[in-house]
């Protein structure tokens, strides 16, 4: 099981997931440092995100955008705040506007994510911070708010093409 | 709000909040309340400064016992019982993400 451990504190409103992977500490550095492996992770599976900046040094910016099925896009940006390689990096982590600019009321998320080798494979700590309930509230909402408007989509569009649903009555 | 599920943590948090008596006794007041009180109609009823009444309301804010909201000059507090189990429903669903992100990391591990 790769999750070893999930840790929630609704007080300090932090969220810590520890996981190991069968690979050294170089190799799963690699899926942080290379945005096109990180692309293929950080998006939900129906929302992948692409990296147009990725900055990996302190005081670097990243911004991406995540595509939905219908082609909507939900934009992101990333400051790292330390990057010790292989071992550990910080970042702030919020939205942004189709301009790529930070929506300040949407608030920022803090990740600490630290690397350790235990006898040749990897374990990855991550721990996120969240200014408020309200703010991961609003985060998760958005998220939600994205896939209720893709499916609604899909619906609408299944429902202007009665001649394919017939067919597939047939 | 069953207890055995909440952290050490949040046993520490809630406790210390209920430690104090000012404390108790502003929760008493605002679950009794419908609209709420605001910070200085709270610091009416306590022999000490406005200064030490908002320290305690920040207190019961970080334990999610109570709300604050802004009214104009006005910080209006309100009582929050489910705080707790409200924040652990987000966490839950936060958690739900990760666990999708690491199994999608192993999965481009295991190409080599």
């Amino acid at each position: 099981m790769t999750v070893i451990e999930a840790r929630k504190d609704t007080t300090a409103l932090n969220f810590t997931i520890v996981a190991e992977f069968e690979a050294g500490i170089k190799r799963v550095w690699q899926i942080w440092a290379d945005p096109r492996q990180l692309e293929r992770w950080w998006g939900p599976p129906t929302w992948p995100a692409t990296f147009e900046d990725h900055e990996f040094q302190p005081g670097g910016k990243a911004s991406y955008y995540m595509t939905g099925p219908e082609g909507g896009k939900a934009r992101g940006w990333w400051r790292f705040t330390a990057i010790d390689a292989p071992h550990r990096l910080e970042f702030d982590d919020g939205f942004a506007d189709e301009n790529g600019d930070p929506v300040a009321e949407m608030g920022t998320t803090h990740a600490v994510v630290t690397l350790e080798d235990v006898g040749g494979r990897t374990r990855m700590t991550t721990v996120s911070s969240f200014e408020s309930a309200e703010q991961l509230r609003k985060m998760l909402d958005m998220g939600m708010e994205e896939g209720m408007k893709e499916a609604m989509g899909q619906i609408d569009s299944v429902l202007a093409s009665p001649g394919d649903g017939r067919r597939q009555e047939d | 709000m069953v207890v055995d599920q909440l952290s050490d943590a949040e046993l520490d948090g809630l406790f210390q909040a209920l430690s104090d008596g000012t404390r108790r006794d502003i929760i008493a007041r605002v679950l009794g309340s419908d609209g709420g009180y605001s910070v200085s109609g709270l610091a009416a009823h306590y022999a000490m400064s406005f200064a030490a009444v908002q320290k305690h309301v920040a207190v019961l804010e970080r334990a999610l016992l109570i709300t604050k909201e802004k009214r104009g000059r006005e910080q209006i507090v309100r009582a929050h019982p489910e705080g707790l189990g409200k924040a652990r429903r987000l966490l839950d669903e936060y958690e739900g993400i990760w666990r999708q992100r690491v199994r999608r990391i192993e999965e481009i591990l295991t190409e080599g």
